[in-house]
């Protein structure tokens, strides 16, 4: 069956008032026979024509009543097409100023962006915030469609000088790959066949290259993410968790670790309506039934024990602002990361990103339609990676509780992972270097984290001795011949991914206060919260640690799986 | 394709999924608009998807304007039994018991009585706080914009202008008592996708999308099939065509068009041929230009 052996490619498109988007995406649903007779009638029926062709292409895309009275377009806008090898969605989003909330919307699923230039104007301002926009949300492809070429004579002169001044800056932005193709939407040059009037032009026209473009950028079948969604229990003989898979690859026997409990289970079977598949992965949505009687609900995650996310109250990310009210550090929001929605707050802006020259800008608060760096707090913690690598989980959106409008989307950064801008803060200077925390978790098992204890030093060797026999990285630092630096000093022990033990003589709220907040992973012990025998409260420190999935439970190390 | 791409269709059932069981999780008490067509047909196919082993979770609500084509209504009874969902029909008694119908009042009068206030009354009555339905983006311009959750008012009204912007599969679900969302599972799908979908899975659809003879009239250039005691003009003569519909609604205000296709290989093949839209055979949608815009600014699905 032909039909079913498709693939899909989502895209989006942004180009400046004019530069003759909606004439392009009318020229490809044309072409790919999308328009019907009916749909063409109605255009004529309009009695519009701003183009100099037989038909206003740009009024087949043309949108709402509303907007078609302004004569422009703008919001989000979803077309569909196909040809023989694909099915194409695009996000239409417009390219005004004020409308980056709408590109940065149609930009989060795709797969390829084309980004529209005028011969006649070349590389504008608008372009290069689209470009920017287009790597923000972690779109692999760009593709600058060089418009309107009919109109400067197809000079090959005009399409180098564009294409050299738009790499330049596009090599800033670390998109990985960046096609230029000559077209002219109106009159179909180089878009479904390559045109005789660019004979100069050695690429593939604008829908063989859609066509053939690779999709496998961004995916990941490596690390395992399913967050569970929602439990399936129609009776009491049968559990099953249901969810999309962010990443990675589901197979029955596979152990996987539950977050934040940190229990580990095998995959018993992963049912379907068609029966029980052999395999599931990303991206899609299955039901996966375990050996072992877990508690899990939505909200929690599924996960390779060998490489796990990022599990943290805290992260900073790249937020684009889209209401009216701007954002500022304090205020209470909701953030919705995967299946799970927390309280949060803004700790910081860091700056704000100027979209036009990419300049870093001091600022108090985040306007509508712009772009910062900030750091933000949950209320519990989040399973999460960066966007770079994974943006099912390093994505999530910021409601505010006040109207329940969504406020802002956010995309997470490198620098939550290393935690080293509050380590500036604190006088110590911690380099990125080349091992990721990724990699030392794979090695050592558990997460680092600072464990903090008040006047209980014996408690602090035995849990050291513990967690050793465990097989942690672990050390203790105690204030009475340390030094009086233990946060600085466990920020390097655990940067390093160890386990440190912050044994203090007596109570000292201000450094506790100091290393709460210059630690990612911190644990401070309530000595009225534990028991006075060292044995007992031990046991009650490790399996909170288990707990809040910093260390693997027990069973695993004892089976020795995986780990 | 190599064996861990998912082909068109499974991606988009895997988002369609995704979104149905979201909802499940994240509302009070969602329903399902059933309207017995091929989209609602596949619709709840990937409810039973969703949640297999289980039961779908929610029940079906079918409104009724009572003009639908007999074999809709017996189609409709047969399939729910057959897969254990709960049906709940809903019609505007109150305004059939004053004699609407589309010729009396006019199709936007009509509509506006018989489907989206019914509409709007049964989900008042019912409670709900999320309502799914099987429209399209590729159906009409109006929903080409509109998002997977569509946000209305305690009056069940769209605003296009204050959408909430929707990134990657995250969906904002959050709403005041009163208000809703009406929710577009299908939304990403196009006509070929619904019709190739329900041959690769062999889903039951209502016979008369297929080809058979049926008598119908011809009135403003549109074939009407001559149901529900359809009053006739005096020159307007019944007759016998190989005729099918393309899409389901009223007797009054659905054409049908002439089609040889008497399967579902047939149908696919036919609309690969199809040179006009499939909403242009319901009278409804261009009444006025932007009609279906306006209707879903007061409440309309
Ligand atoms: N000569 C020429 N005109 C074009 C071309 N593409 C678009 N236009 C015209 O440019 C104007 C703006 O196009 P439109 O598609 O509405 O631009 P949008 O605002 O980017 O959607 C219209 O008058 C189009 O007919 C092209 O390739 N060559």
């Amino acid at each position: 069956m032909i039909e079913e052996s498709k693939e899909l490619l989502r895209f989006s498109t942004a180009g400046s008032v004019d530069d003759g988007k909606s004439t392009l995406i009318g020229r490809l649903l044309l072409e790919t026979n999308a328009v019907y007779e009916d749909q063409l009638a109605a255009v004529r029926k309009s009695g519009i024509n701003r183009s100099t062709g037989p038909i206003d292409l740009s009024l087949l895309t043309d949108g709402l009543r509303a907007e078609r009275e302004q004569g422009i377009t703008i919001d989000v806008a979803y077309r569909y097409f196909q040809t023989p090898r694909r099915k194409f969605i695009i996000a239409d989003t417009p390219g005004h100023e004020q409308y980056t909330r709408n590109m940065a919307t149609g930009a989060s699923n795709a797969d390829l962006a084309i980004v529209l230039i005028d011969a006649r104007k070349g590389v504008l301002p608008q372009s290069k915030r689209h470009a920017f926009i287009a790597s923000l949300l972690g779109i692999p492809h760009v593709v600058v469609a060089i418009n309107k070429m009919d109109l400067v004579d197809f000079r090959k002169s005009v399409f180098e000088r564009i294409m050299s001044e738009f790499r330049a800056f596009a090599a800033e932005l670390k998109i990985p790959f960046v096609e230029f193709i000559p077209v002219s939407a109106l009159d179909g040059d180089n878009i479904v066949t390559k045109s005789a009037r660019t004979p100069w032009f050695e690429g593939r026209p604008l829908l063989e290259y859609l066509e053939t473009v690779s999709v496998d950028a961004g995916r990941n079948f490596t690390d395992l993410r399913f967050p569970v969604q929602y439990v399936i229990r129609p009776n009491l003989d049968f559990r099953g968790f249901a969810g999309e898979l962010s990443s990675g690859v589901l197979k029955p026997g596979d152990t996987v670790m539950a977050l934040p409990s940190g229990r580990t289970s095998k995959v018993k079977s992963l049912p379907s309506f068609d029966g029980p598949l052999t395999e599931a992965f990303a991206p899609m949505s299955v039901t996966v039934e375990l050996e072992d009687e877990i508690d899990l609900s939505r909200g929690d995650m599924l996960v390779d024990p060998r490489c796990m996310p990022h599990v943290s109250r805290r992260l900073e990310a790249h937020v684009v602002w889209m209401q009216e009210t701007p954002l500022e550090a304090g205020k209470p929001y909701l953030l919705k990361h995967t299946t799970q929605t927390v309280a949060a707050q803004v700790t910081e802006i860091r700056h704000r990103v100027d979209i036009n020259t990419l300049a870093k800008q001091h600022t108090e608060q985040l306007g509508l339609n712009e772009i910062g760096l900030v750091q933000i707090e949950a209320k519990r913690p989040l399973f999460y990676d960066i966007y770079r690598s994974n943006r099912s989980t390093g994505g999530f959106i910021l409601i505010d509780p006040e109207t329940n409008a969504t406020a802002g989307a956010g995309m997470i950064t490198e620098a939550a992972w290393a935690g080293g801008d509050r380590r500036k803060q604190s006088g110590l200077q911690l380099g990125e270097g080349v091992l990721t925390p990724a990699e030392r978790y794979k090695r050592n098992g558990h997460y680092p984290v600072t464990i903090w204890l008040t006047a209980r030093k014996e408690l602090a060797y035995l849990l050291e001795r513990r967690l050793f026999d465990r097989g942690c990285q672990v050390h203790v630092l105690a204030d009475d011949h340390e030094s009086n630096l233990l946060p600085e000093l466990a920020s390097v022990l655990n940067h390093a991914g160890v386990i440190a033990i912050c044994s203090i003589s007596s109570a000292d709220s201000a450094e506790l206060e100091r290393a709460s907040h210059t630690l990612d992973r911190f644990v401070a012990i309530d000595p009225s919260e534990v028991s006075t025998n060292d044995d007992k409260a031990a046991n009650v420190i490790l399996s909170r640690l288990e707990q809040q999935g910093f260390l693997p439970s027990e069973i695993s190390f004892a089976s020795g799986e995986g780990i | 394709m190599d064996q861990r791409t998912l082909s068109h269709l499974r991606a988009l059932e895997a988002e369609s999924i995704h979104i149905l069981r979201e909802v499940a999780a994240e509302f009070q008490k969602p329903v399902m608009l059933y309207s017995i067509g091929k989209d609602s047909s596949v619709m709840v196919r990937l409810a039973q998807k969703a949640f297999h082993p289980g039961p779908i979770p929610f029940p079906l609500l079918h409104i009724d304007t009572t003009y639908k084509f007999k074999e809709m209504i017996a189609f409709r009874d047969d399939f729910v039994k057959s897969i254990g969902a709960e049906l709940i029909v809903h019609t505007n008694t109150e305004a059939i018991e004053a004699g609407a119908n589309p010729f009396a009042l006019g199709t936007q009068r009509c509509c506006a009585l018989l489907k989206t206030k019914a509409l709007l009354d049964a989900l008042k009555a019912g409670g709900y706080d999320a309502a799914f339905g099987g429209a399209r983006r590729d159906e009409e311009k109006s929903r080409a914009k509109e998002r997977i959750y569509s946000f209305r008012d305690e009056f069940g009204q769209w605003d296009p202008k204050s959408q909430r912007p929707e990134l990657w599969n995250i969906y904002n679900a959050r709403v005041e008592k009163g208000e809703s969302i009406r929710v577009f599972p299908l939304s990403n799908w196009t006509e070929a996708d619904v019709w190739t979908y329900i041959q690769i899975e062999k889903i039951p659809i209502v016979p008369l999308y297929y080809a058979k003879e049926r008598e119908m009239v011809v009135r403003h250039g549109q074939l009407i099939p001559v149901e529900n005691n359809m009053e006739l003009s005096a020159d307007e003569k019944p007759q016998m065509v190989m005729s099918r519909m393309r899409s389901l609604g009223c007797t009054f205000c659905t054409g049908a068009i002439r089609s040889q296709a008497t399967t579902l290989t047939q149908i696919v093949t036919e609309l690969t041929e199809f040179r006009r839209s499939e909403r242009e055979n319901r009278i409804i949608d261009h009444d006025t230009e932007g009609s279906m815009e306006m209707k879903k600014r007061e409440g309309y699905f």
